[in-house]
């Protein structure tokens, strides 16, 4: 198995073939239209990422040792950026998810593209992730 | 066309590119771009006299004082009110109504009494009179608006009893666009003997306001919205009214005397105006409305006309696009859009607007309530302002296009 960091340098390194922003917004579109779909009776107020400017939901469940995340949004830029996320972190341990510095977002450059109103919904995204991982060290 | 080419050149953002690509600026009813006039009366002002008001004997204090009073009156005038005192500058609509929603409480709002405000307010319209009836005891009541966007006046005499105090309408709301008629509103609240406080901050922009003929008790606007400095705002208030109300702040310049055994008030404006005030900022409201003014030149006017048709019929052609606010005539309709477009999320939309150099805005617009009536959790809202042209409503919908088709992949 790939390790987190291996995961991590694929993704930026697929992310950063697009040169125009407008190309990494139909790979995200594309992410979002590929994701697979959440069950509707999971979207509930707790799943719910909170300062998120449309609604994204974050599930979390426990196989072994291993967390696994799935995610859904109104939304489907926002969509494909969590796809992205749960494409590097599910199925890693608690202990690999809340160790890591989560500088791989930086490296996408997502947050400068994003409008701060954005760029606050990823830190959220971020955070509960982070979050989660942690209460299952 | 020539004469919005002009007009133009007097507002330097509007020069601006974005990602590369010339800004299109469809933002305007959030805030305003600024012309030169006002940059350099605001620059004047904080290099040349820089001083606090009223106050010091000394010359850049004079010029100051001086440039401050002499918006009032400029104010006064552009707003047809009848008196100087009528005129209170605030930081904002925002300020302007949590002041009378504290002040004409305190004097007029009784335990079981009611305020009526419509479902198309902004938040700010909304909120200061929740709280008033939190204190008070009193009761909100709402006027409901139809499927069109239009307010429901025909249940308006039924909302009205003798305990109502005070309704509160936009002029034009921030989402709906609609232009109410307030006129028809204020006669039948003064029949029942209810004051009206008219939210103005999108109406200041695009309609000429005479608050006489109006016969508004209350009228208020940012000056931001308005090409003016950010931080500033009007109160025309009816001087009989204001003058029964108690001051909002304490502190400053509205006072009379102070002493340990109690403080008396200084007339009015200065009542209101406690603390120090936008000594820079609130003389911008003279270039900035003297620009409105210069915007209702017939030539821009027929530019705004021209984006208006062409917005519509292009909304009303595609078929997945949902309006609110659908006018029955033009007249009644600003050159604001809010919709949604089936399948696309305002959010989405708005972003890719932005790689294309467009500023839109997305989201509730400060009016839950408004998008829990249209059973939305947001719209897409372009806002044009009389430098806006044609071709920029036109790269606007191809670029609208774009985006639909990329979203749905």
């Amino acid at each position: 198995m790939k390790t987190l960091q291996e995961v991590q340098d694929e993704v930026v390194e697929e992310f950063s073939m697009f040169d125009e922003w407008l190309d990494k917004y139909e790979y995200l579109i594309d992410l979002g239209h590929n994701l697979e779909p959440f069950p509707e009776e999971l979207k509930t107020e707790d799943r719910l990422i909170k300062g998120c400017q449309s609604r994204v939901w974050l599930d979390a469940a426990v196989e072994g040792d291993r967390i696994l995340f799935r995610a859904d949004s109104d939304a489907i830029i926002t969509k494909g950026i969590i796809s992205l996320l749960i494409g590097v972190y599910s199925g890693r341990t608690a202990r690999e998810i809340a160790e890591d510095d989560f500088s791989f977002v930086e490296r996408l450059g997502l947050r400068e593209n994003l409008s701060p109103t954005r760029a606050g919904g990823l830190a959220s995204m971020i955070e509960t992730i982070r979050e989660t991982a942690r209460q299952y060290c | 066309m020539m004469q919005v080419e002009k007009i133009r050149q007097e507002f330097p953002e509007l020069g601006e590119s974005v990602y590369g690509k010339p800004l299109v600026y469809l933002d305007n009813a959030a805030t305003s771009q600024r012309p030169l006039s006002v940059i350099r009366k605001w620059t004047e002002l904080s290099t040349k006299y820089n001083a606090n008001l009223h106050r010091a004997v000394h010359h850049i204090a004079d010029v100051a004082t001086a440039e401050y009073e002499s918006a009032r009156v400029f104010v006064r005038d552009y707003l047809h009110a009848a008196h100087r005192e009528e005129i209170i500058f605030t930081s904002g609509a925002t300020a302007s109504i949590n002041l009378v929603a504290f002040s004409f409480g305190e004097a007029f709002v009784r335990e079981g009494d009611e305020i009526i405000v419509t479902e198309a307010e902004h938040h700010s319209n909304i909120v200061p009179w929740q709280m008033l009836c939190g204190r008070k005891g009193a009761t909100l009541k709402v006027l409901p608006v139809d499927d069109r966007g239009h307010l429901r006046l025909d249940l308006l005499p039924g909302l009205l009893s003798d305990r109502t105090r005070i309704l509160c309408v936009s002029h034009i709301s921030n989402v709906l666009g609609l232009v109410n008629p307030v006129r028809e509103i204020i006669r039948i609240c003064h029949e029942k003997g209810c004051k009206v406080l008219v939210d103005g901050a999108q109406g200041i922009v695009h309609e000429a306001v005479d608050v006489r003929e109006m016969d508004c008790d209350f009228y208020v606007f940012s000056g931001h919205k308005v090409y003016a400095a950010p931080g500033t705002g009007v109160l025309y208030g009816r001087r009989s009214l204001l003058e029964q109300m108690p001051p909002y702040m304490g502190g400053g310049e509205m006072i009379g005397t102070v002493r340990w055994s109690g403080t008396t008030y200084a007339p009015l404006p200065q009542k209101f105006e406690a603390g120090t005030q936008n000594m820079a900022g609130t003389p911008t409201l003279v270039p900035a409305l003297q620009m409105a003014q210069a915007m209702r030149d017939p030539a821009v006017q027929d530019e705004q006309e021209k984006i208006k048709t062409f917005i519509i019929n292009k909304l009303k052609e595609n078929t997945k696009v949902r309006l609110y606010g659908v006018p029955d005539s033009l007249e009644e309709k600003i050159p604001l859009f809010s919709f949604s477009v089936e399948h696309s999320h305002h959010e989405d939309l708005a972003l890719i607007l932005d790689k294309l150099g467009i500023a839109v805005r997305s989201g509730q617009m400060c009016a839950e309530p408004l998008m829990d009536r249209f059973g939305v959790t947001g719209m897409l809202r372009v806002s044009f302002a009389p430098y806006n042209t044609l071709e920029e409503a036109e790269y606007l919908v191809k670029s609208l296009d774009r985006a639909i088709k990329m979203l749905e992949g």
